[in-house]
């Protein structure tokens, strides 16, 4: 036994000397003290993990099978989930897998809202943090015109057009991007390139520095407490823990929930109602035949719905290029969080009623907009969007006034354990 | 190092000639890189066979009959071209309350097509068949003198209507005139659809 033992410290002393794993380990697994005091709203970072690599895994199976022409994408599906052995399975993980991933990056990215994870020193962990989630909306929306199903298709015309409505060059630079003078097998193998490989690749690479970013200046926590602060005689902070094994074992209790929920969802909702897979779907695409409500993935809604809500031309240019310009600025603006925030606290625990207020509304307001972008265009009054829509702007740009000028309550010099720790 | 002698310090000359080097070396990198990207950028655009499929198309004007719809395809668009009767004709000039954008303000036509009848000669209409709602294929009416019926095309998807200028009726879900694409006449008898009547020559 011993000489094993002897023999396998032997081989790890051979690598380490090459290639520094154990330093890398110590950094970043069992000498990285994070919060003490984490909560449930900390369990979605690790679950994203967990869906980045269930999306990546079950995406290269697809791949195996799957065929990007116009002639045969559509049929090639139908004997992933006919004819290949588990093809089925694989492709539900894949589909409810994107679902899955949305619902657990919400909830992180309202984590970051609530705690004020974004603010000084994260502003980087919180950016890097938007670049992968705007590039997880584009690997969504080129992963969904791929099954090329009549709602792939009219998506793609429909966003493509989007590219359009840029005034002045949009024609030449939608037909440079179509390759030709529709929607044809030229854009659709350009959205394979970058579904499997272009997207993915910066994802991974992102999540890599977001990480990095993060461990250089420490998780933040549930009181906004900097832990580094009070730091025992070995300089390690007095209320930080070790994440391996502390957060590591803690963490397999959420992942088999999260497992259990996903694999619920694989077998009895695979199409979510409608919801993760739409009814047009299920056709192939038709150029002469639009499905009657042309609706995005829910993840997608509350964008398409201030889109949708501008229907107005300003100054000259059209409405469509305005909706472009708010369904952009509406993604863009929360790259610039951490410099709206002025406030001295960093948890909403200790923020004032300005604050609370604000971000309620917020929440209410993204998923109200997320509701309407489901629903016919016709659905609700037309004032109800722009309204809406404001109220969602209006949370970032009031941040600095009512973060400024609020009232908010001291912060405790250590971290607080809820009852029963 | 020994004596304070420093090994890594440049003198003021080789400071700026190194500086110089590597602006120009930086510089003509640029320029070559920029160079480089040309066949990536290159790549995205049409193809010669999209090109080829996306080219111009020409027919001829002798087989069509007054007051009937012909078809054809350009782009993956229906094209509609219709050879008005008079009577449609003076119709067209007539009564325009019930139309929108009667006098085709909307940029949805090439601008020798911005008038009255949305076309070069009176009596030949072109147009892309593809409603401005969501892009169904409108279908033709002829008026028998029926209740509601009338002259022009109704689209099956949402009820959208349009006169034979292709222009679009109050109260119906699209927006705006159907297009009219570029088009010219090669001779009297030969229409090209897809260029302008100046690159026809």
């Amino acid at each position: 036994m011993s000489k094993i033992v002897d023999l396998s410290a032997d081989a790890l002393g051979w690598v380490d000397e090459r290639l520094p794993v154990v330093k890398a380990f110590k950094t970043h697994m069992s000498e990285y003290y994070a919060p003490k005091n984490f909560n449930f709203w900390y369990y979605f970072g690790v679950l994203a993990m967990v869906a980045l690599v269930i999306q990546i895994m079950s995406g290269i199976w697809l791949m195996m099978f799957y065929t990007p022409s116009i002639e045969s994408a559509f049929d090639s599906i139908e004997y992933i989930m006919r004819d290949v052995e588990g093809g089925w399975f694989i492709r539900y993980m894949h589909e409810v897998g994107a679902t899955f991933f949305f619902l657990v990056i919400y909830l992180h990215i309202f984590r970051a809202l609530l705690y004020g994870s974004y603010q000084r020193p994260r502003e980087l962990v919180w950016i890097m943090g938007m670049v992968i989630y705007l590039a997880l909306m584009a690997e969504g929306f080129f992963g969904y015109v791929l099954p090329w199903g009549n709602m792939s298709f009219w998506a793609a015309k429909v966003i493509i057009s989007l590219v359009g409505a840029v005034p002045y060059v949009g024609e030449s630079i939608q037909i440079w991007v179509q390759g030709d003078f529709m929607i044809s097998d030229s854009i659709l193998h350009k959205f394979f390139a970058f579904h499997v490989m272009l997207v993915p690749l910066i994802i991974i690479i992102v999540v890599f520095v977001h990480l990095i970013a993060l461990h250089q200046v420490g998780s933040n926590n549930p009181d906004g407490v900097d832990i580094k602060a009070k730091k025992d005689a070995e300089g390690i902070p007095l209320d930080g823990i070790p994440f391996h094994p502390y957060y590591t074992v803690h963490d397999l209790v959420p992942i088999v929930i999260f497992m259990m929920l996903f694999f619920a969802a694989i077998f009895f909702f695979p199409d979510g109602g409608g919801y993760f897979l739409e009814t047009p779907n299920f056709i192939e695409a038709d150029i002469l035949n639009t499905p009657e409500h042309i609706t995005p993935a829910w993840y997608y809604t509350p964008f398409y719905a201030m889109l949708r809500g501008v229907t107005i031309d300003f100054f000259g240019v059209s409405a469509k290029f305005w909706g472009l310009v708010v369904m952009g600025g509406s993604m863009m603006i929360l790259m610039f969080l951490p410099w709206l925030d002025r406030s001295p606290v960093k948890s909403m625990r200790y923020k004032g009623m300005a604050s609370k207020t604000m971000l309620g509304l917020f929440a209410f307001s993204t998923v109200a907009l997320g509701v309407l972008g489901v629903k016919p265009a016709d659905w609700a009054p037309y004032w109800v969007t722009p309204l809406l829509t404001m109220v969602y702007f209006s949370y970032f740009f009031a941040m600095p006034f009512y973060t400024s000028f609020e009232k908010t309550k001291t912060v405790p010099e250590r971290v607080t354990m809820g009852a029963g720790h | 190092m020994s004596g304070g002698e420093k090994r890594f310090e440049l003198s003021e000359a080789d400071q700026g000639r190194r500086t110089l080097l590597t602006g120009v070396t930086a510089l003509l990198g640029a320029i070559g890189g920029a160079a480089w990207l040309t066949p990536f950028l290159k790549s995205w655009k049409p193809s010669a066979k999209a090109r080829a499929a996306g080219a111009p198309i020409t027919i001829d004007l002798a087989k069509l009959k007054v007051d009937q719809l012909f078809k054809t395809e350009w782009r993956g668009k229906p094209i509609y071209i219709l050879k008005r009767s008079q009577e449609i004709i003076a119709d067209l000039k007539g009564d325009k309350s019930h139309l929108r954008d009667p006098d085709s303000v909307e940029d949805q036509q090439p601008e020798y097509a911005q008038n009255d009848l949305r076309s070069l000669k009176p009596e030949l209409m072109v147009l892309e068949g593809v409603c401005t709602h969501l892009g169904c294929a409108p279908k033709t009416r002829m008026d028998d003198g029926g209740e509601g019926e009338f002259d022009g095309f109704f689209c099956p998807c949402h009820g959208s209507k349009f006169d034979f200028a292709g222009r679009v009726y109050k109260g119906v879900p699209a927006p705006t005139n159907m297009v009219v694409p570029p088009y010219g006449y090669k001779n009297d008898g030969t229409l090209v659809v897809g260029v302008d009547q100046e690159e026809i020559g």
